[in-house]
C-alpha cells in the first residue's frame, strides 16, 4: 500500500524509477558491456564521438560509452558499501547513551557533536591519509566520515521514543538494553533511518566520485565514474563528452537516491525527519499558500456620501471574504457603523464573529488575498477605499491612526531596538532627523509610564515584560498625534492586574490626546468599563449597537443578553454553575440562511430560521436585528445549559 | 544629559556586572566551545600518522629507500620517542608555529602553506560573497513574487531551478563550466591563477550550489517572517513596502538562514579541495591531495589543521553574527 503511495507521486515514480534503472545497469553492466568496453583499438586512440563510440575513446582505443556502463556497478557498490559503514558505525554511536549508560554516552555524544561540525570532505580526506589511497581506503574513509551526522540523527531518534511508555516498561520488566534496541527501538526509527540511508547513499555516490576524480580512490585498472572523469578531464579540449558522459552519470545517479529518498519521506509521512527537515518545510511552505491567487481586491465604486460632521471613522456595507478552495469564507458580512471624534466604541463577540477582521479592515492592515468590499470607508474625511498607497497617505495614517495588537509578546520586531522602533514613525512621517525621532521615542515611552526610559529605549522587546510591551505600543501610536486608536484584544494576552493598567493607561492617553477608541474584545466588562457605546457582532454582522452603560439593563438582542448573562458579577450565585452560552459559534464558512443565531437562540421560530432581521435603529438611535427582541426568554439560560 | 559624576558609578556597575552579563558569558561559553574543538582537531592532527597500519616512513619513503634513511627520518620525525614524548613536543612545536619539514621537499610546511594558502582563501572568500551576495536579493525577490499563492509559474520555476544547481556537485560544475565558458566560448582560461578572469570559473563552481540551496531558504525565510505579529506592526506604521520588507522582514529572515548558511561556507572551504584541482589552481587543495598520495605526513598534518581551523573559525564567526543579530540567541542558550 505504501509502494502505491509511492508510486503515485510524479517525482516518487521517477526516482524510483531512475533507481531501477542505475541498479539494474550496475547488476548487468559488466555481463553486457564487459567485453567492449576492454576491447583495445589502437586504430582511434582518444578519439571523439561517433557512430560507433558515442561519446568517443580513451587513450588505449576503448569504448567510453560501454566503460561508463561498466563503472555503474564498482560506484555503486562502492557507495552502498560506505553507506553500510556510515549506518552500522552511526547506530552504534547513537545508541551508545542508551546502551553504555549515561557517562559514557555524554562523552560520545560530545565527540560526534565536535565531528559533525567539519565538513564531510574534510574527514574524508583525514580517514583517506590513515587508510592510504585506494577504494577500499576511500570506502572506509567515506563511511567513517558519514557516521557522525548518522550518529547525531540516531541519537536524536532514539532521544525522542526512549522517554516513550513501552520503553520504559520494557526496562522495568528487566529486557536487556540489547534486546530493548533490537525489539523496540530499531523498529519505531526504522523508516526515518531508511529515508535518511536512501538519501545519503546519493551523497556518498558524489563524494566517492570526488575522491576517485582526485585521484585519492579507485585507482587504474580499475573504474568507477569518478576515475573516468579524471581520465577525461586532460582531453577536455579534444573530447569534452570523455568528461561529461561520466559525469551525467553520477548526477542521474545522485538524483535517483535523493528523489526515491524524498518520496519515501513523503510515503512515510514523515513531515519532520531531522536532516530531511529542510526541505520538507521547503514543501509545506510552497503547498500551504492559499490556492487561488486573486488579484487585487475588487474595489467596488464609493458612494460618495459626506460623512456627517464630527466623525472620524465611517463605515458602510464593510465585507471582508477570505478566499479559500471552492468556499470562500465572508468574515464580515455587511457592516456598518461610525465613530465620533474622541468616542470611545466597543465591538464585542465571541472568536470567529468578524470583529477582528473588522478592525484589521478599517485600519487597512488585510493583505491580498483577502478581500475588502465597502459602500464607504472613510477616516478623517479620507476615503480609504479610493486612496491609493501614496505617501501622503501614508503619513497621514502613520500619525494619525494608531494600532494596538492583541500579543505584545510577538507585534515588536525581535531584532530591532525598542525606542528606534517606536522612533521609525517620526523619522519616516514627521521628517524628523534620526536623534531628534529617539529622543521622542524615550519621551512617548515615559509618557506610557515606563520606567528609565533612556535605558528601556536602548534595549531590544525580549528585555520587556508583556504589560511593558503593550505601554510601548500604545506609545507607538502615541508618536504622532492619533485621532482614532484601534485596539484589537490589548489585554487578551495580559494578567488581570496588568490589563487595569494598559486600560487605565488607554483611557489617559484618551483624555490627553482626545483621539477616539475602536475597542476589540471578547471581554464584556472590559467594554463596558471603557467605552462609550458597544457594537455586538455575531456571524460576521453586527446584530446590536447601545449605550456601553446600558448593556445590562437595555440589551434586546438575545445574543447580547446571554453574553451579558455569561458574565459573573458580584451577584452571581456561586453555588450554581456559571452560565455559558449553548451551542457552537456559527461557521463562518457555513453561515445559515435567516439569522445565525438562531440555532442557540431559546426564542428562534421558523422566521427567525429563514428570514435575516435587518439592522433597525429606534428613536434613541440603538440598533438591533432581530425578530424577537427584547422579548423574555422562556427559561433562564443557566437552566438550559446546567 | 549626563555628567561624569553621575556616569562613574554606572560604569562601575556595569564591571561589577560583568560575570552576570549574558554577552560576556556567551563569550566565555563559545570561546571554550572553540579550545575544546581545536583540541580535538590538534590531537586528532597528531594520532593520523599512528594510526596508519604499518610502517609510515618506510611507506613515504618507498620500499627501496635504504634502512638507515628510513631510520634517520623517523628520528628525524621524532617517531622513536615516546608516545607522550612525541604528542607534548607536537603541542609544543605548534605553539611556536612550527609545523615540521615536509618529507618529500625537505621544505618548512609552515611556509609551504603559507604560500599557497592565500590563494585557497581568495577563492573560497570569493565563493561566498559572490553566493551571498546572489542569494539572498534573489531570495527576498523571490519570496515577494511568489507571496501568498501569487506567481505559481515563478515559483515552480525557481524552486525547479535551484534543486537541480543545488543536487550538482562542484566539481561537476566545473568540469561543465570549463566546457561551456573556456573551451566552447573561450572566454575564461581553463586553468591557472594568472589575472582576473582566471578566478571566474572557479568562483562560479562554488558559489552557484551553495547560491542555489541558500536563495531557497532565504525565500522560505522571508515567507514565514511576512506573516509575523511584527511585520503587521511596522505595516500599521504605515512604512514603505520596501522598508518594512528589508528592514523589518529580512534581518529575521537572514537571522534564520545564518545557521544554514555557516554549514554552506565550511563546506565550500573543503569544497575548494575538488574545485581546485579542475582548475589546477595553486591552493592548499593540490598540496593536500598530492601530499596524500605521496604520504608526505608532516604536510598532511599541516593541511589537515589549516582547513579545521579554518572551519571551525567560521562555525565560531556564525555564532557570534547570529548572536548580534538576534540577541535573544546569547539569553536563551545561556
Amino acid at each position: 500500500m505504501r509502494a502505491a503511495h509511492l508510486l503515485r507521486r510524479p517525482v516518487g515514480l521517477a526516482g524510483f524509477g531512475l533507481l531501477v534503472i542505475v541498479l539494474s545497469v550496475a547488476a548487468l553492466g559488466p555481463l553486457l558491456w564487459g567485453d567492449r568496453a576492454t576491447v583495445v583499438d589502437t586504430g582511434n586512440l582518444l578519439a571523439g564521438p561517433s557512430a560507433e563510440h558515442w561519446i568517443g575513446t580513451d587513450n588505449l582505443g576503448r569504448d567510453l560509452f560501454s566503460r561508463v556502463l561498466v563503472a555503474t556497478r564498482l560506484s555503486i557498490v562502492l557507495a552502498l558499501g560506505a553507506t553500510a559503514i556510515s549506518i552500522v558505525l552511526g547506530l552504534v554511536l547513537g545508541a551508545a547513551p542508551m546502551l553504555a549508560g549515561p557517562r559514557l554516552g555524554r562523552l560520545v555524544t560530545w565527540a560526534v557533536n565536535v565531528l559533525v561540525a567539519f565538513p564531510g570532505l574534510l574527514l574524508v580526506l583525514f580517514f583517506a591519509v590513515v587508510f592510504g589511497v585506494g577504494e577500499r581506503g576511500a570506502a572506509f574513509a567515506v563511511g567513517l566520515a558519514g557516521a557522525p551526522s548518522f550518529a547525531r540523527l540516531c541519537h536524536t531518534l532514539i532521544a525522542g521514543i526512549s522517554e516513550r511508555d513501552y520503553i520504559a516498561a520494557a526496562r522495568i520488566a528487566g529486557v536487556s538494553r540489547l534486546r530493548i534496541l533490537r525489539r523496540h527501538v530499531l523498529p519505531n526509527i526504522a523508516e526515518p533511518l531508511i529515508v535518511n540511508a536512501t538519501m545519503s547513499a546519493g551523497g556518498v555516490l558524489l563524494s566517492f566520485a570526488g575522491l576517485s576524480f582526485l585521484g585519492l580512490g579507485v585507482q587504474a585498472p580499475s573504474y568507477d565514474w569518478g576515475k573516468l572523469m579524471q581520465d577525461g578531464l586532460n582531453g577536455i579540449y579534444t573530447n569534452p563528452l570523455a568528461a561529461l558522459g561520466p559525469g551525467f552519470a553520477v548526477i542521474v545517479a545522485g538524483l535517483a537516491f535523493n528523489l526515491t529518498g524524498e518520496a519515501l519521506a513523503a510515503a512515510f509521512g514523515l513531515g519532520d525527519v531531522p536532516g530531511t527537515a529542510r526541505r520538507s518545510r521547503i514543501r509545506t511552505a510552497a503547498g500551504q499558500t492559499l490556492a487561488p491567487a486573486v488579484t487585487a481586491p475588487a474595489v467596488t465604486a464609493p458612494v460618495v456620501t459626506a460623512p456627517a460632521e464630527g466623525t472620524i471613522l465611517s463605515v458602510d456595507d464593510l465585507r471582508v471574504t477570505i478566499p479559500g478552495a471552492g468556499n470562500p469564507i465572508h468574515a464580515v458580512r455587511g457592516v456598518t457603523f461610525a465613530v465620533r471624534d474622541g468616542e470611545a466604541v466597543g465591538v464585542v463577540g465571541e472568536s470567529g464573529s468578524g470583529k477582528s477582521m473588522t478592525a484589521l479592515a478599517v485600519a487597512r492592515l488585510l493583505e491580498e488575498p483577502i478581500r475588502v468590499e465597502a459602500g464607504h470607508l472613510a477616516f478623517a474625511g479620507e476615503d480609504l477605499l479610493a486612496a491609493g498607497d501614496s505617501a501622503s497617505l501614508r503619513k497621514r495614517l502613520g500619525t494619525s491612526l494608531a494600532v494596538v495588537f492583541q500579543d505584545p509578546m510577538t507585534s515588536f520586531n525581535p531584532v530591532h531596538r525598542v525606542g528606534p522602533q517606536l522612533a521609525e514613525v517620526s523619522r519616516f512621517h514627521q521628517g524628523l532627523s534620526r536623534k531628534a525621532a529617539f529622543a521622542r521615542a524615550v519621551d512617548r515611552l515615559r509618557a506610557v509610564r515606563i520606567r528609565e526610559p533612556e535605558r528601556r529605549a536602548r534595549q531590544h522587546p525580549f528585555e520587556f515584560s508583556g504589560g511593558m510591551r503593550q505601554r510601548a505600543m500604545i506609545g507607538m501610536g502615541l508618536m504622532g498625534t492619533p485621532r482614532l486608536i484601534i485596539a484589537d484584544e490589548p489585554t487578551t494576552a495580559l494578567d488581570v492586574t496588568v490589563q487595569q493598567q494598559v486600560l487605565g493607561l488607554l483611557a489617559e492617553v484618551r483624555r490627553d490626546t482626545g483621539a477616539a477608541l475602536l475597542l476589540i474584545s471578547h471581554d464584556v466588562s472590559v467594554v463596558t468599563d471603557v467605552c462609550d457605546r458597544v457594537l455586538v457582532m455575531y456571524a460576521g454582522r453586527i446584530v446590536e449597537e447601545l449605550p456601553a452603560r446600558g448593556l445590562r439593563t437595555l440589551a434586546r438582542h438575545p445574543y447580547t443578553r446571554a453574553l451579558v448573562a455569561a458574565v459573573p458579577d458580584m451577584e452571581t450565585d456561586l453555588t450554581r454553575p456559571l452560565a455559558v452560552i449553548p451551542g457552537l459559534p456559527a461557521d463562518p464558512a457555513h453561515v445559515p440562511a435567516g439569522c445565525a443565531f438562531a440555532a442557540r437562540c431559546p426564542l428562534a421560530d421558523d422566521r427567525c430560521r429563514s428570514v435575516e432581521p435587518v439592522l433597525e435603529a429606534d428613536t434613541a438611535g440603538n440598533r438591533v436585528a432581530c425578530h424577537k427582541a427584547g422579548q423574555p426568554f422562556p427559561a433562564r439560560t443557566e437552566e438550559v445549559t446546567a | 544629559m549626563k555628567t561624569p559624576t553621575t556616569a562613574a558609578p554606572g560604569l562601575g556597575g556595569r564591571a561589577a556586572g560583568l560575570w552576570s552579563h549574558p554577552w560576556f558569558r556567551f563569550a566565555l561559553r563559545r570561546t571554550r566551545r572553540l579550545l575544546l574543538a581545536l583540541w580535538v582537531l590538534v590531537t586528532a592532527s597528531f594520532l593520523m600518522i599512528h594510526l596508519v597500519p604499518g610502517d609510515p616512513v618506510r611507506a613515504a619513503l618507498g620500499p627501496t629507500a635504504p634502512a638507515d634513511l628510513v631510520q634517520a627520518t623517523k628520528e628525524e620525525l621524532g617517531l622513536l620517542d615516546p608516545l607522550w614524548q612525541q604528542y607534548a613536543g607536537f603541542l609544543g612545536r605548534l605553539l611556536q608555529g612550527d609545523l615540521g619539514v615536509s618529507i618529500t621537499s625537505r621544505l618548512p610546511v609552515g611556509e609551504m602553506i603559507g604560500q599557497r594558502l592565500p590563494a585557497t582563501v581568495q577563492l573560497a572568500v570569493a565563493a561566498f560573497v559572490l553566493s551571498l551576495a546572489v542569494a539572498v536579493p534573489v531570495g527576498v525577490v523571490m519570496a515577494v513574487i511568489t507571496r501568498r499563492g501569487k506567481g505559481r509559474r515563478t515559483e515552480l520555476a525557481f524552486t525547479g531551478t535551484s534543486v537541480v544547481l543545488s543536487a550538482i556537485p562542484d566539481f561537476l560544475l566545473a568540469v561543465g563550466l570549463v566546457y561551456l565558458l573556456a573551451v566552447q566560448t573561450r572566454l575564461f582560461p581553463v586553468a591557472g591563477l594568472d589575472d582576473i578572469g582566471s578566478y571566474v570559473l572557479p568562483t562560479l563552481a562554488l558559489a552557484i550550489g551553495p547560491a542555489a540551496v541558500l536563495s531557497r531558504i532565504v525565500r522560505v525565510e522571508m515567507l514565514t517572517v511576512m506573516e509575523a505579529d511584527y511585520i503587521r506592526t511596522a505595516r500599521a506604521k504605515r512604512l514603505t513596502p520596501v522598508r518594512v520588507q528589508l528592514v523589518h522582514a529580512l534581518p529575521n529572515a537572514v537571522t534564520a538562514s545564518l545557521t544554514l548558511g555557516g554549514m554552506l561556507l565550511s563546506s565550500l572551504v573543503a569544497g575548494t579541495v575538488l574545485v581546485e584541482n579542475v582548475f589546477a589552481w595553486p591552493g592548499l587543495g593540490s598540496t593536500i591531495v598530492s601530499s596524500i598520495v605521496a604520504k608526505d605526513y608532516p604536510l598532511v598534518q599541516g593541511t589537515v589543521l589549516v582547513y579545521g581551523v579554518g572551519v571551525l573559525l567560521i562555525n565560531t564567526l556564525v555564532d557570534v553574527l547570529l548572536a548580534l543579530l538576534d540577541p535573544r540567541s546569547t539569553i536563551g542558550a545561556a
